[in-house]
């Protein structure tokens, strides 16, 4: 990377190459942080498979003797809780504090000093973390989940792809989100309040108490259409469950990156009128 | 600790009630954030119930229940769950005062560690959740179609007092976990959430050894099923006996006596952080 410090001016020419770089190192570190806590990954994906089971009898009690509900079969249903209890733990929809923290304590002021925009960094480390966590939290219960329940393995080869895609701008979708909700902290200091909205809304909106599509049609297009929520997780589980067909799945990923494009935007935005009034707290 | 025997026990009322005094006056500081953190609170309880009723949107009957069947114990556990959550989940916090070794303070102090623990931090702002769950469950009674007789009216009322004893038990016997593993984390979730999630719906919503485990190993099941079943007049279709609704006391009271017992072999095989 260079020495690049508070004191030296940043390099004025624009080059792509170390940026990436540099993206890659933080993600790097981001990866290799997460991967110090392994105790706890174990004790996550015991609490997740727990709700796992949880979610997927009840889910099937609703399929009941019918074996369908609101399009989805039982194995879909399976699949759909189960790679879910994954996929949680890989966008991390909660418990994402780090930068209110910082804001609180005023050791933001160190990531506004480096030479990379604390957005980027942030997301960088985020990403890393859910590389990490995409090894140690999302693949036990997708192996559990098959020992016990018969599950829906895709058939149509564009699946899996489009599957990955809608994974990864879940992640920096959901990153955007509590990103946004972190920075509330600029101007209010205690974020408990915005965090525990965040909390209930993405919970119940994203698809995780229940499947979006149990709801009536209008609330459904409502949501997709209007927050950003369902993008976060019933987006990537009805792609890979193939609840829909090929093109709807398109559709519904490049919704994911529409989102996904605004909510950075908005985190950039953001970002920069927290500066202009950012006064850091102590001595 | 011999000094707290010689102690007037009226110092140390005052003791616990200046704790709770300044807890109480800390946590309305902040007015607008007490507020939100009241509604949020309801929230959580207030989908709970929304997810019920969502998946009884798309189908009629769950594991052989009707909703308004369901519903005896989703309040039950709503009301129950939360009033234990108010008084004694905070012990929640346990592994953090474990990991960063301000549990020695707690143990230092000449008071029981125990309720300390529980008022260091008493979350006023479940109270709301509390209230929502008491008005689920007269709702839920109420439009149950329940024949009334003198038994079940005791039981109404008892059923929801073994169960905040049931799950307060559960919080402090899953607490003590962190005693022996600092980095077990979100897995007491697995038994004090998931048992609540287990107890909003009929057993027989659950197959083989899961269900099991939950209903008939940890207990589970007389929280909310049995008791339900009895105020309803319904046989149980897994074959327990009539008097299982009734053995919700005796059940909480072992869990309890459960409960004590892993919490002091845990506080004696606490070792400080050694800073």
């Amino acid at each position: 990377m260079g020495s690049v410090t508070a004191t030296v001016a940043p390099p004025t020419d624009s080059n792509v190459i170390p940026r990436f770089r540099t993206f890659w190192a933080i993600s790097r570190s981001g990866f290799r942080r997460y991967a110090t806590y392994r105790q706890a990954a174990v004790a996550g994906v015991v609490t997740n498979s727990v709700f796992g089971f949880l979610k997927c009898y009840v889910l099937l009690a609703v399929a009941g003797t019918a074996g369908a509900a609101a399009g989805y079969d039982r194995a879909q249903i399976a699949t759909f809780v189960w790679a879910g209890q994954g996929l949680l733990a890989v966008i991390l929809l909660w418990g994402w504090t780090d930068l209110a923290d910082r804001i609180r304590t005023g050791d933001v002021a160190t990531d506004l000093l480096r030479p990379v925009d604390p957005v980027t960094s942030y997301l960088a480390t985020d990403l890393g973390r859910a590389g990490y966590a995409a090894l140690a939290r999302m693949l036990p219960p997708v192996l559990v989940g098959p020992l016990f329940f018969d599950v829906h393995l895709p058939t149509r080869w564009a699946t899996l792809p489009l599957f990955l895609t809608s994974a990864v701008l879940a992640v920096v979708l959901c990153f955007a989100c509590r990103f946004l909700v972190n920075a509330t902290a600029y101007w209010l200091q205690d974020v408990r309040g915005p965090m525990i909205l965040w909390t209930l809304g993405s919970g119940v909106l994203a698809g995780l108490y229940f499947p979006l599509r149990f709801l009536p049609e209008g609330v459904q297009w409502t949501l997709w259409l209007g927050t950003p929520f369902p993008s976060l997780l019933q987006t990537p589980l009805d792609v890979l469950v193939e609840r829909d067909p090929t093109p709807t799945q398109v559709g519904l990923v490049a919704l994911q990156a529409g989102w996904a494009v605004l909510l950075l935007a908005g985190c950039r935005w953001v970002q920069r009128r927290a500066e202009r009034r950012l006064v850091v707290q102590g001595g | 600790m011999a000094d707290r025997v010689a102690e007037p026990s009226g110092g140390t009322l005052t003791a616990y009630r200046a704790l709770l005094g300044a807890q109480a006056r800390s946590q309305t500081a902040y007015r607008t954030s007490f507020v939100v953190d009241l509604l949020g609170n309801v929230g959580a309880t207030v989908f709970d119930v929304l997810t019920v009723l969502v998946l009884y949107g798309v189908t009629r009957e769950l594991g052989g229940f009707t909703l308004r069947e369901t519903l005896v114990m989703v309040g039950l556990t709503a009301v129950a769950f939360a009033t234990a959550d108010l008084l004694v989940g905070n012990v929640e916090r346990l592994p953090r005062y474990v990991r960063t070794g301000l549990f020695d303070a707690v143990l230092l102090r000449p008071l029981g560690a125990l309720p300390q623990l529980l008022l260091m931090d008493l979350p006023l702002r479940k109270v709301s959740r509390a209230l929502f769950g008491l008005a689920v469950w007269v709702a839920a009674l109420s439009v149950a179609g329940i024949e009334w007789t003198p038994a079940r009216v005791v039981l109404a009322v008892v059923a929801p007092l073994a169960a905040v004893v049931f799950f307060g038990a559960v919080f402090v016997a899953t607490a003590t976990v962190s005693f022996f593993w600092v980095e077990s984390g979100e897995l007491a979730n697995s038994v004090t959430y998931g048992g609540r999630d287990f107890t909003s719906y009929p057993v027989t919503v659950f197959e083989g050894w899961f269900r099991a485990a939950f209903a008939y190993g940890l207990g589970f099941a007389f929280v909310s099923y049995q008791p339900a079943l009895a105020l309803l007049g319904r046989a149980d279709p897994l074959g327990l006996p009539a008097w299982a609704g009734w053995a919700a006391p005796g059940v909480a009271l072992v869990a309890l006596a459960g409960a004590a017992a892993a919490w002091r072999v845990g506080v004696r095989h606490y070792r400080s952080t050694g800073s």
